[in-house]
């Protein structure tokens, strides 16, 4: 079965090769590819258990989901909202099927059980890591640089399967639009992004950036083509 | 027998003219429309979401839910909205037909809910909303095995023919008209949906299953172009 190539990345990396699959489509077969998420062995082809971008890297075959909800994994970065407040943490709601909890010990200083709303009330915003998933529920941490409370600003949800785009390569994408918007923007694996600023209409223009870039999602060279559109709308 | 004339002159094994799209909700996680002809589906999928009422989760894996109607302006006389005992019907055995294809065991505790609606209907809205579902189940990003192919088989008096429409299926001569939708794992043998309505003959059997092979392959096709033409929008 042959897939329809299509060029994405362009010519930057060639030995990168990706083609948009279906679930059960064969990508390739030989013995010696690996199969990595989104995709199955059967017999001695790499089929596409999802549909998305096939990304051929090396020997190693994976499926880059293209659309669809956010499924939470260890190590993710989210933006939640405090549903309830119980005995010894916080209950965040993360845009999945089962809540985040969030320890009470996760609090940067010492809080009273009896005020525990004096540092996240119901309806606050939280920018905060997934530590681990259980079958009970999803536990978070305020382990990281950046994590915490988010005050103030405005959020609004983009498709979850953009974010590493918002994001760009170690953060390219994301340093150059806090630059050119002084805003302070924090972008949560499930789609939710926040941004702050002391100026609304900096805010606006990092969510219109946002938004642009999730739009666009098979643009060659995006961060030269935001870097551009920000001289244009300065 | 060639000489048998279908109404719309279709050639016995020719299914209607199909068209194809996905990402037609903006709002879910994943959609897609299928139209045989006339009969039009648009299917939505939300999930992997939380299951209430709690008792009703499956620990081991998540819950598919399909929810199959037909709006109230998809035939002539007017379709009182709501479940009905045929809507309750078809989507209880669409969740069956989709369910084999599905990695449920991903996500315990979960539902998978697909919502079907018939925006027109000319008949075969089943198997149109079989085959959009399983086009929304895939823009959803859920993990699948393949897709799902279906196609629904008949009979006009004693000719077995492919795709029927409602003027077809309302066929009285001879052994009048015989209803038969399939579902199938594309490219496998792998039936999950057999369906019948009306009388065939045993031996007429091997012959309908032989043509929902080759009509089912070119469903495949139209759903897996849909897919790809979807991605770079």
């Amino acid at each position: 079965m042959a897939v329809k190539k299509i060029s994405v990345q362009g010519s930057e990396e060639p030995q990168k090769k990706r083609y948009i699959v279906v679930p059960g489509e064969v990508i390739v077969s030989g013995e010696d590819y690996l199969p990595s998420d989104g995709t199955r062995r059967q017999g001695a082809d790499i089929v596409a258990a999802k549909y998305g971008l096939a990304e051929e890297a090396g020997m190693v075959i994976r499926v880059i989901p293209l659309t669809g909800a956010f499924v939470p994994r260890r190590g993710n970065q989210v933006i939640g909202r405090v549903s309830n407040i119980t005995m010894n943490g916080w209950v965040i709601d993360i845009d999945w099927a089962s809540n985040a909890f969030l320890p009470i010990d996760e609090s940067p200083h010492f809080i009273n059980k009896n005020e525990m709303d004096q540092f996240l009330a119901i309806g606050d915003l939280m920018l905060g890591k997934i530590e681990g998933i259980t079958a009970r529920g999803i536990d978070l941490s305020f382990d990281g640089p950046g994590l915490g409370k988010l005050e103030g600003g405005f959020s609004f949800k983009v498709s979850p399967n953009r974010v590493p785009r918002v994001i760009g390569r170690e953060g390219s994408m994301i340093n150059l639009i806090k630059d050119n918007t002084k805003c302070d923007v924090a972008v949560g694996q499930n789609g939710w992004c926040w941004v702050y600023s002391e100026d609304m209409e900096g805010m606006l223009k990092a969510r219109k950036a946002i938004e642009m870039i999730t739009e666009k999602p098979f643009v060659e060279g995006l961060t030269e083509k935001m870097e551009s559109w920000f001289q244009e709308n300065k | 027998m060639a000489s048998f004339k279908r109404s719309d002159g279709r050639k016995v094994n020719e299914l209607r003219p199909m068209t194809a799209k996905v990402g037609v909700v903006p709002n879910a996680d994943g959609s897609a429309l299928f139209a045989f002809g006339d009969t039009i589906a648009i299917a939505a999928v939300y999930g992997p979401r939380l299951l209430h009422p709690q008792h009703m989760q499956d620990p081991k894996q998540a819950t598919l839910r399909v929810n199959y109607d037909l709006l109230s302006f998809s035939v002539y006389d007017r379709k009182k909205p709501g479940p009905s005992r045929r809507s309750q019907e078809i989507s209880k055995m669409t969740e069956y037909a989709l369910s084999p294809v599905l990695d449920l065991k991903e996500f315990p505790s979960t539902v998978i809910d697909v919502q079907i609606y018939i925006l027109q209907a000319d008949a075969g809205t089943r198997t149109a909303g079989i085959n959009a579902a399983s086009m929304a189940l895939a823009h959803a990003g859920l993990p699948m095995k393949n897709l799902v192919c279906s196609v629904a088989i008949g009979k006009q008096d004693t000719t077995v023919v492919a795709d029927l429409t409602k003027e077809e299926e309302d066929f009285h001569e001879g052994e009048g008209a015989t209803d038969f939708p399939l579902a199938k794992i594309a490219n496998s043998d792998q039936f999950t949906l057999v369906q019948l309505d009306g009388n065939i003959a045993t031996e007429l059997v091997a012959e309908v299953l032989e043509m929902a092979n080759e009509t089912c392959a070119e469903v495949y096709e139209v759903q897996k172009k849909a897919l790809k033409a979807g991605a770079t929008q």
